[in-house]
Order: C-alpha cells, then sequence, then structure tokens
C-alpha cells in the first residue's frame, strides 16, 4: 500500500516536471511574426528582434549549459570565470565555517541559559534585541571592524545561524522532563554527568531540530552575503551572471542552489533522526 | 454484634489465624517479630520530624500542604500511605526521597538529618521514568554505575542482569522502554531501584497505571523482594486491597489543604499472608472498611471532628478480632456463604 502511494506519487511528480518543462517550452519559443527591418539593423538586434525569440532561455538551451557545467564543473580561468563547482564549494565551505562557529557558542551558551534561571532572565532581553535583525544588516559593521569579505560573510553565517540553535538548546534542555532529572538526582549523578547522560540525549532532538532550522536560514543568507561582497561563491555567481545578462546561466544557479539547500537540509533531518528516541 | 470500643485491643490482635493462610513460614514470622521488637523499643529508622510544606497562595500568603507532620518507622518494616488525591503524599515522599525540601522540620535516616538524595534512597516513580533512549541494561546499568563508579563493564553488566532476572524480564535486557509493556517497564523501574541495594526504598503509586493482572503480579513480586531482603518501605497507594497486603502499618492522610496524618492502622493480618486468601481472613473487611470509612467520609471532616489532635502522638488503630466469629473462625473461614457476615461485625479500637 505504501509502496503503491509511492509509485503513484513519483508518478504525479514527473508528470508534473514535464508539463513545467512543456510550458516553459512553448512559453520561450520563436514566434512566427517577424518584424521586417534591414539587415544591417537585424543583425544589431539578434535573434531575439529577427526571429521573434524570447529573451529568456527554453529548457534546452539551459538543459544544454547544465550539461556543460557538470562537465567540467571545476575550471578555473580568473576572477570572473570559474567553475559551478568551486563557486558552490566557496559558498559551502562559509556556510560550514559560519555555521561551525555558531554551533559551538549555541549549544554550551543554551546550555547554561537552559539549566540557570538566572542566566536565562539576564540574557534575554538581549536575545530579544539581537534576534530579529536582519543578518545582512551586519554586513557593514562587520566589513569596517574586520576588513575582509570573505570573514565577514563567514560571520554572518554565523549571527544568522545562533539564534535558532541557541533558542532551541535552551528550550530543549530546560524542557527536560522532570523525572528525568529526579532519576539522576536519587542516582546522586554529579551535574556534568547529568548535562552529558540525560539533559544532552533528551533534549537532543530539539537541538538538532535547531540546528536544522539554522542551516536553511544559513544557506538563504549566504546568496544574499556573497551578491553584497562579491569575488567568489554562488550569490556571486548568480549576480555576476545577471551583469552578463545571461539568464541561463542564472537558471542554472538557481536550480543548483536548492540542489544543495535540500541535500543539507537532508543531512540534519538523518543526524535528527539518529537522536530522537521513541517514547 | 460488638459496638463499642474493644475492651482490651493488644491481645486480640495478637492472635493469628488457626490456619490456612499462605502457610505460615519461620521466617517471615521471625522477621514479623523482629519488627514489632524494634518497633515497641522506639528504634527509629526513619524519622520525619515536624516538617511542613508551604507554597505561596493566590493573594500573597502561604498555603500549606500540611505543618507539623511526624512519622516514623522501624527497620524492615513496610508502610502504606493513603489518602485523597493532593493531600500531599507526593510531597512527603519527595521529601524523604531529598528531591524537595519541606519548609521547615526536617527528617533523619538512620540517626543523621538527610540532606538532598541519596543512593540509600532509591525512587520508584509512578511513570517509571525511564530513560527512553537506554535499553532495560541500560537503564538498570546508569543506576549501577552511579553506585559504583569505578566498576569495569563487565561487572556492572552481570549485575545489572541479576537485577532484570531478578524482576523475570530476562531475554528483554535489549529491548527500549518503548517497546515494553506498562508492567514490563515498572518491572524495569524495581529492577533499577533495587539494584543500588538501597536501604529504603520509596515507592509514589508505582502500580496505579498497571491492569489489575500485572498490578497483583508486582505486588507479590515487590513483597516477595522487600522480605528477602529486609527492605524498609514507603508506598503511596490509592488502592486499599493493596496497602492491605503489602503494609505492616497503614498510615491515613486527611484531605489537604492542612492535611494531618490522621491514624496510623495496624495491619493484623499475619506476615505471611497470600494475595489469593486475603479477603478470606476474618479481620480483612474490618481493616478495609475502616480504610474505606476513612477514605469516604472522616478524611474530610477530621479537622472539625478532631480538634484536638496530636500530630506529635497520632492514634494508632489495632483492630481486634470479632467476638461473634471468633468462636466459628475456623468453620467460617472455609464457608464462602459466611464471608459477608464479616464485615462490619466489629469496630476498631483506637489507643494512642
Ligand atoms: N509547585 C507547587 N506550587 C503550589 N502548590 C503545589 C506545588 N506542588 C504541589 N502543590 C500542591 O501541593 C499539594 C500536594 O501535592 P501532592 O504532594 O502531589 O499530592 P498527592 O501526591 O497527595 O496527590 C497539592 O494540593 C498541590 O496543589
Ligand atoms: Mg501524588
Amino acid at each position: 500500500m505504501t509502496t503503491s502511494l509511492r509509485f503513484r506519487a513519483a508518478i504525479v511528480s514527473v508528470a508534473l516536471f514535464l508539463a513545467f518543462i512543456g510550458i516553459w517550452h512553448l512559453a520561450t519559443r520563436g514566434t512566427a511574426s517577424v518584424a521586417t527591418m534591414s539587415p544591417e539593423y537585424a543583425k544589431l538586434m539578434g535573434a531575439t528582434a529577427t526571429e521573434g525569440k524570447s529573451a529568456m532561455p527554453g529548457p534546452s538551451e539551459v538543459g544544454a549549459k547544465l550539461w556543460e557545467h557538470l562537465k567540467r564543473p571545476f575550471y578555473d580561468n580568473g576572477p570572473n570565470d570559474k567553475g559551478l563547482g568551486i563557486q558552490l564549494g566557496y559558498s559551502i565551505a562559509r556556510v560550514g565555517l559560519g555555521y561551525l562557529l555558531a554551533v559551538m557558542v549555541a549549544i554550551p551558551l543554551g546550555f547554561l541559559i537552559g539549566m540557570s534561571p538566572l542566566i536565562s532572565k539576564a540574557l534575554d532581553p538581549f536575545i530579544q534585541v539581537l534576534k530579529p535583525i536582519s543578518p545582512l544588516a551586519w554586513m557593514p559593521l562587520a566589513l569596517y571592524t574586520i576588513k575582509d569579505s570573505g570573514i565577514s560573510a563567514i560571520f554572518v553565517i554565523f549571527i544568522c545561524s545562533v539564534w535558532p540553535m541557541l533558542l532551541n538548546t535552551a528550550f530543549g534542555v530546560a524542557s527536560v522532563r522532570k523525572e528525568w532529572i529526579n532519576v539522576a538526582r536519587t542516582l546522586e549523578v554529579g551535574t556534568l554527568r547529568r548535562a552529558f547522560t540525560v539533559i544532552l540525549p533528551a533534549a537532543a532532538p530539539t537541538i538538532l531540530t535547531g540546528m536544522r532550522i539554522s542551516i536553511g536560514i544559513a544557506w538563504l543568507v549566504i546568496v544574499a552575503a556573497e551578491m553584497l561582497v562579491g569575488g567568489t561563491g554562488i550569490g556571486y555567481f548568480v549576480w555576476n551572471e545577471w551583469n552578463n545578462l545571461s539568464i541561463t546561466n542564472v537558471i542554472i544557479a538557481i536550480l543548483l542552489i536548492g540542489i544543495v539547500g535540500m541535500l543539507l537540509d537532508q543531512v540534519l533531518a538523518r543526524f535528527t533522526r539518529m537522536v530522537t528516541f521513541p517514547e | 454484634m460488638e459496638k463499642g470500643p474493644h475492651p482490651n485491643p493488644l491481645p486480640a490482635i495478637r492472635l493469628r489465624p488457626k490456619a490456612g493462610f499462605g502457610g505460615q513460614k519461620g521466617g517471615a514470622r521471625g522477621l514479623t517479630a523482629s519488627v514489632e521488637a524494634a518497633r515497641m523499643s522506639s528504634e527509629k529508622f526513619i524519622s520525619i520530624e515536624g516538617i511542613a510544606k508551604r507554597y505561596p497562595g493566590a493573594d500573597g500568603g502561604k498555603i500549606a500542604v500540611f505543618e507539623n507532620l511526624w512519622l516514623s518507622m522501624v527497620r524492615g518494616e513496610f508502610v502504606c500511605v493513603i489518602g485523597h488525591s493532593g493531600c500531599g503524599k507526593t510531597t512527603v515522599l519527595n521529601i524523604l526521597a531529598g528531591l524537595d525540601e519541606p519548609s521547615d522540620g526536617t527528617v533523619i535516616v538512620d540517626g543523621q538529618a538527610i540532606e538532598g538524595t541519596s543512593l540509600d534512597r532509591a525512587v520508584i516513580f509512578q511513570s517509571h521514568a525511564l530513560l527512553p533512549w537506554r535499553t532495560v541494561l541500560g537503564n538498570v546499568a546508569y543506576a549501577v554505575t552511579s553506585k559504583w563508579r569505578n566498576w569495569d563493564r563487565a561487572r556492572v553488566k552481570a549485575h545489572a542482569q541479576s537485577f532484570i532476572d531478578l524482576v523475570g524480564l530476562t531475554g528483554a535486557e535489549h529491548k527500549r522502554p518503548s517497546e515494553l509493556s506498562g508492567g514490563m517497564k515498572q518491572r524495569v523501574g524495581i529492577a533499577r531501584a533495587l539494584s543500588i541495594t538501597p536501604k529504603i526504598m520509596l515507592m509514589d503509586e508505582p502500580f496505579s497505571a498497571l491492569d489489575a493482572l500485572t498490578r497483583g503480579t508486582l505486588q507479590d513480586e515487590v513483597r516477595r523482594i522487600c522480605l528477602e531482603t529486609g527492605q524498609t518501605a514507603f508506598m503511596i497507594t490509592h488502592d486499599v486491597d493493596e496497602a492491605i497486603y503489602l503494609a505492616d502499618r497503614i498510615f491515613l492522610m486527611t484531605n489537604g489543604p492542612g492535611a494531618v496524618l490522621a491514624e496510623i492502622v495496624e495491619n493484623p493480618l499475619p506476615k505471611d499472608r497470600g494475595r489469593f486468601d486475603l479477603h478470606r481472613h476474618p479481620l480483612y473487611y474490618a481493616v478495609r472498611n475502616h480504610v474505606v470509612d476513612f477514605l469516604v467520609s472522616r478524611s474530610k471532616s477530621f479537622a472539625a471532628e478532631v480538634p484536638a489532635h496530636d500530630p506529635r502522638n497520632v492514634p494508632v488503630v489495632r483492630i481486634g478480632r470479632p467476638e461473634l466469629v471468633i468462636a466459628s473462625v475456623s468453620e467460617a473461614m472455609h464457608e464462602e456463604s459466611k464471608q459477608t457476615s464479616w464485615p462490619g461485625q466489629t469496630r476498631p479500637s483506637t489507643s494512642s
């Protein structure tokens, strides 16, 4: 029954995809009506004007270009012409670094907030004010103080991914079932051992959920951040290709951003499943 | 039918039924004798001395769950506490466990005022409180490593396994709590509590979430283990039959707020009672009725009816043998038809 449902869903997915490609193809193919103009002028205007061709690339063009990119993802012809693999690599590295820093700060701090009502109350106003700030608003300040665009981007990733992890960790730690804590207490388990043997496993699903939200936000933000700081990365690639008026490349980049984002989410989802316990 | 208080209650309770109650064995009897001797000599193993628990009230004042509560237990004794929900039973148990602190008063265990929790006082939680990410063995082993930190893995495993076997869970040690039935989970809770070889077992309605059949089996196990290991046990229950089966003494608490320990009912049934012929004992219904009467009516009106109640000197109720039945007791015990004539034929006598 489940497999049959899956199978039917897959068929519908494929059908939707083909319909989308078909409509896209129809919408962007050349029209018959061609304006009459002098040959010199027509040459100047290009195929868009002379053959009634849409400015929007069709699926076949995007497919061909994508295949080109996939064949050599890591070429490097100078600052403005790098393979998509290299650009994605830069973005993933920045996200990874900023995210790792955020994990190292958010989880211990979240533990502290979750375990100590005093610290929780004391830090609450700061968190409430800092949390809603758009990560990109930090960019000028980061560029000014850090003076390195690459590190500034990492800082922006750090600041945007720290909040969901911090709040989820604090919440997960604070809401560990009282009876589990009491078990540890009646067994005279010390604070540190209790943190690792009871609180961490009990709060792990909540913490991982926060980490999953964070990686999603980090991946959203890196594209925007790289558009601002420039140089390398998939965000810069999108902006650069827009300046080159290569809509084909922009579409390919969008597709790849989506796929990488999905993969990052899947990895965290798998980790979440690993630490989730049935009750 | 005797109406007034029993003229001389003490000899009456010391009477043992003639025969037929779970095959009397010397061992269990010996233990009863030692428990009674210890109680007589007022050698207190646990002594709760004037504890109170207050919470901030709605209008800035304090609401006392209970005030000036005194109770004591001797080594090896099994005590059940009965009272309506919210009267503070769990609070007393948590204070005894060291999980909660009294607003006033002290608790003395084995000659020392308690400070926080202790591995000597094991708790069996109502909701079993197993760690769901650990297996059965993992849960018991966690307790074992907490008590003996320098034991190696093999030793911890062997020790934990022996207690898993004791509660009849052999073969389920690698299951997770979510794969176990309610009764099996509670068995793990019992194994975990016993594995640290505590001096005192504290149980907060341990079987209330279980079906009758499982409850009966676990009552048998707990009773057997407590008798074998000479455990001192403090159990909260809502089940009057459970209290009569398990307890040496039953503590009756009035309704809260401001609950008091109203009476201590000494269980007149022989220590080697069996669960299946319990209700055939001539005193069974007298005890049961007394406790049920208390729960139904007197738990509410106690404070008004007994204004001079002295919390340091709580009346001990010793339920005597009904005089009318006594002549034909051996005969009546085997006649089902006469069972209904036992209840209500006697009234408990009260002495302080
Ligand atoms: N944290 C708390 N704040 C205020 N009142 C409480 C708190 N905890 C327990 N109580 C009150 O204490 C009383 C006794 O609770 P409890 O010991 O759990 O009762 P029992 O176990 O007999 O049902 C209840 O009336 C409850 O409302
Ligand atoms: Mg309770």
